[in-house]
Formats: structure tokens, sequence, C-alpha cells
């Protein structure tokens, strides 16, 4: 099997407390892999573990087959892992375009060029512009981030990470804060996604989870409680005991 | 809207030089014939403007909060003295070797500031400053100490400008420098570098995850703004030809400081503007009142904060604005 993104017993401690207990997560090439689990089950440190925000107590982190555990963030970046954040963290003062130009200069190494404007950048201004009309996002391009609606804001954060060109993105809680007049266009966005790219989506929505997702694991304690196919987890007693509750028979 | 329709136009412009900043720097023209009398003050804004330009760089772009700027203001102020003091007097060797030494001093010390937190920044940047100054105080046979660095002789500029008693030599010598330092931070802050600059400042924690690597970017502009205070010390130095240990004081930081969130910190034009409004403000305070002139400056810096933050270019956008004048051109 081919993994995109692996972890071979992730822990991680602090203090006394074991935030991420022996994970060993598989998440399939090209795969839609939800990330569920209740309030307090680690889903965000690990994610900062993926991503190399924090290094593990112990344990491995597997990027394309790749040991990236002692990489730092932007390191494994530049190796095609991307990430969204749960709360939006996005320029407020730069327009849509120059947030999304910003990035891609980075990707293409054009990150350091002093002299010459970003304007004349010609190849990265297209790509920004390219990236934006897949997300429909054209016509607030010159708009300030701030002045946006919210439903919106959370778009750029996935272009952002898009203009990494991510072998695998991680969708934290991409329809968090969403109201759900806003939130269709944003589950259309992230449904559209590139086929080619792998997806690790951590999610409270349960809607969205059971749409979007191929494969589901499910996270208790910091540990990995189970994993399968959206039908098995379903119906999968464990976890409607401690996660899913009765109302959910999909 | 589509791809084909798409107008690229505001990003592409973005660069382009306003008329309004061409009728700016005719100022310097007009001050020169309005007040040729006071070319030695109109010389010592210039200075003041370049130094103002390279705090604006590092924490109206970057975000770089420091309270010991002047450590490589002096530090050039020195360089550039010590050089001249001791046969080689050529203004133009004299700022590159100040460009160099303060570089190499803000690269150094670069990876001591970019630790830790606003506070912890504020408190290195102070400390190191406090720690030059008592070097330079305590090198008596180097630099003077309290009685100053004498004996800086220069030659002509490009072999053929000397430095006169009426100082014109010397203000247009600082204002060319001044514009052509502007000029390249102008470049600066509208390439890449220059956005992933502003990135920085509006969202750090968001840089590592597009990739870029934060810290090195930090360390270069934080680099490049100790040239540029490197450079208006060694102006300082050649144009008044003598260094005072005052120039790596903590009250010359924070005075920068001052400055620059007067006129505006992340507006390259706010620096420059305030250091003129600054000087002549104290110029003509001081005059009025020597003993109390700050007073009233500080009764500004205190009104500017509260109701106008972003200083005087942020009035004057503001203003701009409503009159659905002028704009992005200036910023």
């Amino acid at each position: 099997m081919d993994y995109a993104l692996q972890t071979r017993n992730l822990a991680k401690n602090f203090g006394g407390f074991t935030a991420t207990n022996n994970v060993s997560l598989n998440v399939e090439a090209g795969a839609r892999h939800a990330l569920i689990g209740p309030n307090g089950a680690g889903k965000t440190t690990l994610i900062n573990l993926l991503t190399g925000f924090l290094e593990p107590t112990a344990g491995h982190v597997i990027l394309q087959g790749e040991d990236v555990t002692r990489l730092g963030q932007h390191q494994r970046v530049k190796r095609g892992l991307a990430r969204t954040f749960q709360i939006n963290r996005l320029f407020a003062d730069l327009t849509v375009l120059e947030s999304v130009t910003m990035a891609v200069n980075e990707r293409l190494g054009l990150g350091a060029r002093f002299w010459k404007p970003v304007g004349a950048h010609g190849q990265a201004v297209e790509e920004a512009v390219a990236l934006l009309d897949s997300l429909r996002l054209l016509d607030v391009a010159h708009e300030k981030t701030r002045s946006l609606a919210y439903g919106k804001q959370r778009l750029i954060e996935i272009a952002l990470a898009l203009a990494m060109k991510p072998r695998v993105l991680l969708l934290d809680e991409p329809a968090a804060g969403v109201p759900t007049t806003e939130s269709r266009e944003l589950f259309e966005s992230i449904a559209a996604l590139p086929r080619d790219v792998t997806i690790l989506l951590i999610e409270h929505d349960m809607d969205l989870v059971f749409r979007f997702a191929d494969r589901i694991s499910v996270l208790v304690g910091g540990a990995l409680l189970t994993h399968g196919t959206p039908e098995v987890i379903a119906n999968d007693p464990k976890v409607r005991e401690v996660y899913l509750g009765e109302a959910i028979c999909a | 809207m589509s791809l084909a329709t798409f107008d690229l136009t505001p990003l592409r412009r973005a660069d382009r030089w306003h008329p309004a900043e061409l009728a700016f720097w005719l100022l310097p023209v007009a001050a020169y014939l309005v007040f040729p009398d006071n070319l030695v003050l109109l010389t010592q804004i210039a200075i003041t403007a370049l130094f103002c330009l390279s705090l604006d760089l590092i924490l109206g772009y970057a975000g770089i909060v420091s309270l010991g700027h002047a450590a490589f203001f002096g530090f050039g102020a020195y360089a550039a003295g010590l050089l001249a003091a001791n046969g080689i007097g050529d203004p133009l060797a004299g700022l590159a070797v100040a460009a160099l030494a303060s570089a190499a001093l803000g690269f150094v010390t670069s990876f001591l500031v970019l630790r830790g937190s606003d506070l912890t920044r504020l408190m290195v940047t102070l400390g190191i400053a406090m720690m030059l100054y008592e070097v330079a105080n305590k090198l008596t046979d180097l630099t003077g100490g309290v009685d100053g660095l004498q004996g800086i002789e220069m030659t002509p500029l490009l072999g053929r400008f000397t430095f006169d008693l009426y100082g014109k030599t010397a203000y247009w010598y600082a204002v060319a420098v001044l514009f052509l330092l502007f000029w390249a931070a102008r470049k600066l802050v509208h390439s890449p570098f220059g956005l992933s600059l502003k990135g920085i400042r509006l969202n750090v924690a968001r840089m590592p995850a597009i990739g870029a690597p934060v810290n090195a970017r930090l360390s270069a502009i934080y680099t490049i703004g100790a040239a540029y205070a490197g450079i208006a010390g060694a102006l300082l130095a050649q144009t008044t030809q003598f260094v005072a240990l005052d120039v790596l004081s903590f009250n010359r930081s924070a005075e920068l400081m001052l400055i620059l969130v007067l006129g505006g910190s992340g507006s390259l034009y706010g620096a420059v503007i305030g250091a003129i409004v600054f000087m002549s403000a104290h110029h003509v305070l001081s005059d009025m009142n020597p003993e109390y002139w700050q007073f009233w400056l500080g009764a500004l810096l205190v009104v500017v904060v509260l109701f106008a933050r972003d200083g005087v270019m942020g009035g004057l956008r503001r203003l701009s604005h409503a009159a659905g004048g002028l704009r992005k051109g200036a910023r």
C-alpha cells in the first residue's frame, strides 16, 4: 500500500499528561481521510505533531516515505505537507491576491527577492490568480482580507494551503465558525479539491465527515480507537459509545 | 468574474511613483531656497529621516520592536569617524565602512533579538545598546569617551565638492544619500521579500505554514536596517566632523521610536515626515522655551497615539480617502 502520511508509535507528553498515546496512523495516497474524536481527544496535538509545530516525545512522522520527525514546519511544507487552521490565521491587511501571491512566492523560492516588485514576478501572480479563480475568489481578489465574510475567509485559509501545491493537505475543522448560510459554498470547494491531493480532515461536523471521507480514524484520549470506512465506523458499537451517540445511523 | 476579464492593474501598479511623491522630493530643493541659513538643521533632518527609515524597515514592516537602534547609528558614526580621523577622509569610503560595520553588528545581534517576544526584544536591544555605550565610554583612547571623537577631516566628496562652512555640500550629500536609500527601501518593500515581511508582521504564526523561513527573513531585514542606521550615523560624523558619545544613548533610540510613531510606522514616508515634524517642532519649541520644550512634544505624542494611530501619514491617508483623491502610491 502506498501511504502519503504515516505515524509510527507517535507520542507526546505534556508533563505527566499524555496528549498523544502511541498513535500509528496510516493515510493512503489520494485518500479522503477524516480524523474524528470527542473534545480533548488530542486531535489538535496530533496535527501539531504532524506539521512540526510540536516535537514528539517519541515516535516518527513519515511523509511520502521520508522520515520528517526532526524537520521544522517550513521544511515539511517544502516537502508537500500543507495545512489550514481551525482558527483563521490570515493576513488581515493584505489583499486576497497579495496573500496568495505571497504564498506562491514562497513555494517557488521567490520569497527572498528584494528588488523587482511583486507584480513583476509573473509566474507567481498568474498562478495565484488561477488558484483564486478555481476557488471562485476572483471577485474579491483586490479586497483586504479583513473586509470579507467569515465563510470567504475560510476559503482563503484553504487557498493559502493549496498555494503550496501540497501532496498532503491537513484541513483542521475547515467549517468551524462558518454560518450554515455560507457553508454550502465552502463544502463544494472542499469536495472539488484535486483528487491527487491526499486529504486528512479533522472535523466536528459529522455531516461533512460522512459526506466527504472514504476513511475515518477515531481518536479517543490521545490514542487511536479504531479506523475504517464510514460504514464500518458508523456501525461500530465502540465508536457509538464514546463519540457518536445513538443519533447517527448512517 | 472570469480569468479573461480579471484586472491585475492594482497589483501591477502598486510600486508606481505617485505624483504626490515626486512633489515630496522637491521639498529638499524648496527648503534649500527658503531656509538657506538653516542648512545645518536641514542636514540633521535628512540624517534623522534616514535613521528613522532604518527603524521603519525593521519595526514598521517586519514588526521587530527595538529600544536600542542607536547601537547601529553610533557604531556607524564611530566607524566612519575613526576612519576619517585616521587619515582616510573619503566620505563614500566612510559610508561603505560604516554600513558594513553596522550590518555585521546587526547580523550577529539579530540572533539574540529574534528570540522571544516583543518585551524580550525591547530588553535585548536596549541591553545591547547600553553595553555598546559603556564600551565607547570606556575606550577613551579610541573614541575620546565623553569628550567625543575629534580630528575628523573629510576630503572633498567625489574628489570635487569640499565640505564648506555654510554646509551646502553637507546638505546635498545627506539629501542625496537619503534619497538613494529611500529609493532602495521603496524597491525592497514592494518586492516579494517586502511582502513576506508584512506577512510576518501581520501573522507570524502562519508564515512557516506557507513555507517561509521566518527567522532568516527577520535576520536579513535586521541586518539591512542596521546598515541603514550605520550610514545615518556616518553621515552625522562626517557632516559635523565630530562624534559625541550620545550617538549611542538610550535617549536617541527612544526619540527615534517617538519620531516613527509620530510620522506613521509601516509607511516609508511616515519615517521621513516624522523626522521633519519632530525636528522642526524641536527647533521651534526649544526656541520658544529652551527648558520645557519637551512638554509639548509629549502632549503631541499622546494625542497622536490615542487619536491618530498611524501618525501623520495615517491622518493624511484618511484625509485623502475622504477627499477621494490621492492614494496608494505614497504607501
